[in-house]
This record gives C-alpha cells, sequence and structure tokens, in this order.
C-alpha cells in the first residue's frame, strides 16, 4: 500500500510540473469512488476458488473507507446500487448487501453526527463494528436462504477485514489523489 | 475537523432538498434491500437471472483470472519439486514397481467384470461427461459455497447436473446461464449428498459446514464404527449423483459419525466435467444396496 501511496505520489509530482491550466478530469473525479467499490466487490469472486469463506468483505471494506477517509464523496444512497452489485457477485442472497450496506451508511451518518471529533481509532473501532454486524446478519440471512454455517465460520475473514482497514484507508487517500489529478487541459 | 451540528447547508433551498431527499433514499434503499432479501430468502431461485446476467458479462474477466491461477500453482509446485526431488523419485519407483504388479490384476479384474456383466445383459452405464470446464470464481468472502463454472446452457449444462473432477465430486450445478453456471460446492450448508463408506458400504449422508469439511452422519445410529482415514464415495440412492464417486475422507470422529475432508479441494482443481443426472431407474429393487451390508462391521474400538 505504501508502494501505491509512493506511486501515487510520483504520478502527482510528473504533473505537478506541467500542472498549469489543467484540472482534473469530471469524470474520473465522480467514477472513480463508485468503481472501486465495484472493483472490490468483485475481488473475493474471481482469483481464488474457496472451500471456506476465507477473504474479507472487499467490496464492503472500500465502501467504509470512503465514507470515512471522505465523507460526502459517496451519497447516503449509495449502499443501494452498490449493494445491488456485490450480491451479483457474492453469493449472499439478493437484497443482503443493499439492506445492510444502506444501513451502514446510514449509521455511519448517524455515529458522525454523535461523535463530531473523530479520531484514528474511534474510525477504525466503528468501521470494526459495522463489519462485525454486517457479516454477523449477513451469515443469518445466508443461513435463512438454506445455508448451515456456525457463527465461528466467519472469524477468520473477520480479523482479516478489521485488521486490513486502514490499509483501506490508505488505498483510499492514494485512489482520491488519483482522482483529482490535474490532467484534462483548459482550453 | 468536525462537521457542523446543523445539517443544513446553507439558504440554497437546492442544496438543502438535495440532502433531504439524499437520506430518503438511503432508507427506501433499505426498505427495498429488506423486501429483496424476503423475495429471496422465500423463493431462492427468484433473482438468477439477474445473478447468471452477471456471471455471463463478467466470464472473460474470470477466465483470465482461472488461468493465472492455474499457472501460479503450476509455478509454485515447480519450485517446491526441487527441493524433494531425490527422495521422491527413489519413494515413486517402489511405488511404480507395486502399481505394475496392481494394475496387472486390475486389468484381469475389468475383463472378468466386463465378461460378467455382458453375461448379465447389464449395459455399462458410464455416460459420457455433458461438458469440461473451469471453475472460475466462488463467493470467497460469503458463508454460502459457490462458484462460477464456465459453461452454460449453450454448452448443454442443466440444473442439477453434478460436477466432478478427476479426484472426486465438486458439487451441482444450481443455476444455468448461457455462458456460465452456478454450481453448489458440496462444502456448502445446503448441499446433502447420500454417501457409503467404499470398503464395505455402511450408508449415510455428507452435509457441508460452509468451512471447508464436511460431516459425515450414518444412518444407521449405534456404535460409530468409523476410523480416521476411511474413504466415502457417493451411494447414488436417489438419484442425481452417480454411486462410486469418490468425495471425502475421514477426519474427525463425532458422537454420530465424523467430519471429514473433501477429496477434490475446489482451489486445486483446473477442469472440471460436469455428468449428466444420474437417474436410477435401471436398478431393480431386489438388487442389493451394498456389497457386504451392515452386517459386516468393524468391531467396535476398545
Amino acid at each position: 500500500m505504501t508502494l501505491l501511496a509512493r506511486l501515487s505520489r510520483s504520478l502527482t509530482n510528473r504533473f505537478r510540473a506541467n500542472q498549469l491550466n489543467r484540472v482534473p478530469s469530471p469524470l474520473l473525479a465522480h467514477t472513480a469512488p463508485w468503481l472501486s467499490v465495484m472493483l472490490a466487490s468483485l475481488i473475493p469472486a474471481m482469483p481464488v476458488i474457496a472451500s471456506a469463506p476465507v477473504l474479507p468483505p472487499f467490496g464492503l471494506l472500500l465502501l467504509l473507507a470512503w465514507r470515512q477517509v471522505r465523507p460526502g464523496v459517496l451519497p447516503v444512497w449509495a449502499g443501494l446500487p452498490l449493494g445491488t452489485f456485490d450480491d451479483l457477485f457474492s453469493g449472499q442472497p439478493f437484497g443482503s448487501a443493499i439492506l445492510l450496506w444502506s444501513l451502514a451508511m446510514i449509521g455511519l451518518d448517524m455515529i458522525e453526527a454523535r461523535f463530531p471529533w473523530r479520531s484514528y481509532w474511534l474510525d477504525w473501532l466503528v468501521s470494526a463494528g459495522l463489519l462485525c454486524a454486517c457479516q454477523a446478519l449477513g451469515l443469518a440471512f445466508a443461513n435463512a436462504a438454506g445455508g448451515s454455517a456456525a457463527l465461528i465460520v466467519i472469524v477468520p475473514q473477520l480479523a482479516t477485514a478489521i485488521l486490513l482497514y486502514p490499509l483501506a484507508g490508505r488505498l483510499v487517500s492514494a485512489l482520491d489523489r488519483m482522482r483529482l489529478l490535474p490532467i484534462v487541459e483548459l482550453d | 475537523m468536525a462537521p457542523p451540528p446543523n445539517r443544513r447547508p446553507g439558504f440554497s433551498r437546492r442544496a438543502q432538498y438535495t440532502t433531504f431527499f439524499g437520506y430518503i433514499a438511503g432508507v427506501a434503499g433499505a426498505l427495498l434491500g429488506g423486501v429483496l432479501l424476503v423475495v429471496a430468502i422465500t423463493n431462492p431461485a427468484a433473482f438468477s437471472g439477474f445473478r447468471s446476467f452477471g456471471s455471463d458479462a463478467t466470464a472473460p474477466a474470470a477466465g483470465l483470472a482461472a488461468r493465472t491461477r492455474s499457472a501460479s500453482y503450476d509455478l509454485f509446485g515447480a519450485i517446491g519439486g526441487y527441493f524433494a526431488a531425490g527422495q521422491q523419485n527413489a519413494r515413486l519407483k517402489r511405488e511404480l514397481a507395486a502399481a505394475k504388479v496392481r494394475l496387472v490384476e486390475s486389468q484381469a479384474l475389468a475383463e472378468e467384470n466386463r465378461r460378467l456383466k455382458a453375461l448379465l445383459g447389464l449395459a455399462d452405464n458410464n455416460p459420457k461427461p455433458v461438458a469440461f470446464a473451469r471453475l472460475t470464481g466462488s463467493s470467497a468472502s460469503s458463508t454460502r459455497r459457490f462458484a462460477t463454472l464456465s459453461a452454460g446452457t449453450r454448452d448443454g449444462v442443466a440444473i442439477g447436473m453434478p460436477v466432478r473432477s478427476e479426484l472426486g465430486l465438486v458439487g451441482r450445478v444450481l443455476e444455468a446461464g448461457h455462458a456460465t453456471s452456478r454450481v453448489l460446492l458440496v462444502t456448502d450448508g445446503e448441499s446433502v449428498v447420500p454417501v457409503r463408506r467404499a470398503t464395505d458400504g455402511i450408508p449415510g449422508f455428507a452435509q457441508g459446514r460452509a468451512n471447508g469439511t464436511l460431516q459425515i452422519r450414518l444412518i444407521s445410529l449405534g456404535i460409530n464404527p468409523l476410523r480416521r482415514g476411511d474413504a466415502f464415495v457417493t451411494s447414488g440412492s436417489g438419484g442425481l449423483y452417480r454411486p462410486g464417486t469418490p468425495i471425502a475422507i475421514v477426519d474427525t470422529l463425532t458422537r454420530d459419525g465424523a467430519v471429514a475432508r473433501v477429496l477434490s479441494d475446489p482451489a486445486a482443481t483446473d477442469y472440471v466435467s460436469v455428468e449428466p443426472v444420474w437417474a436410477p431407474e435401471a436398478l431393480s429393487p431386489t438388487l442389493p444396496a451394498s456389497p457386504g451390508g451392515p452386517s459386516q462391521r468393524r468391531p467396535p474400538r476398545p
């Protein structure tokens, strides 16, 4: 992740040399948060054929990170479209991520209003709590739809997800810098 | 920086409405999600069209990921092979010598088997696989165990067909799209496979535990005759899965059965074959269900 940050910084520096008369691409600036969360939703589906739930929910991880690192970039209703996309590939019963991600977005907003002075540890704690709640409820929904998994099954992926959260925040801040690179020349 | 205690973004009416309707849309999204979830739970096949469309759309990327995965397995295997080459060579030579003898024996048995079957007028029911395909993805972050198969209805895949690798049973087709289909892996909690012990045919069934192992429950309760290392194959009772497909090996014993490891780890399989649904109409009810039967149980351990 530090590599990614360094890459983005070097990219930024390179563009800074001829930064005059340039603005960020509005297309990139507006779509980058959405696309990154959707790509992250695809990650668990692609590279491994797992016989146990081993990978953390990358989509939810990145959604929470975007919402905490750059509040306001993704709206409160972002859980609806992004959750729909995640449900197509996650294997959960359809609607699970729509419901849970929408509730997580609203919950984050309420927590932000309740504790206005946020800190690194509070952010981490809040998203750890949301990750645990979403995965546990997701397990309950999956079991209601026909599965029969014990709660202990999701413990490894929860631990990974909670430990990965600060890295997801770093990734989001790097993406945020790239998103706002001045690359479009003004006439 | 703390957000302002007042959520009102300013005097702009438009900005105020945007904030307000944002919250309305957020709550509406949650409600819609709840409704969709109830529909999906009561009718699991309700959204299969959307899912098939999604996996069909991402099929090229998934295929690429699958090829990369199998290539990286080969690479690690090749590197690991150098470390144990000499030892392995000696062991393989011994095993080869033993295997040559067994091969001749089994050829003789196969010949005898064929002759006896011809005598009885039984057809050799080894149907040709419907399709060969890769597993291109799985639900690695969900507690349900689904995999995506790179073959769909255009290759002749239909719902219910068993999927196996050369090592053993992988699962069965749950939803069939045009170019891809969804496979319910045997390790999912919803998957129940009728099995029997390979050596003496003690019947039972294997249910997934969603963590890569299977719970084997025996039909005849009583003293648990299982031992660590017992191999289980599908029994074919009830149809669907062809009998004799290897599925799992007992790992730890429980009170009413055992926890077994799946033989064909889906992560290590490259190609899988989709078999036609096995319908046991040719079996007459008088045929013994298992060679030996439950009377040949091993004595209980002390």
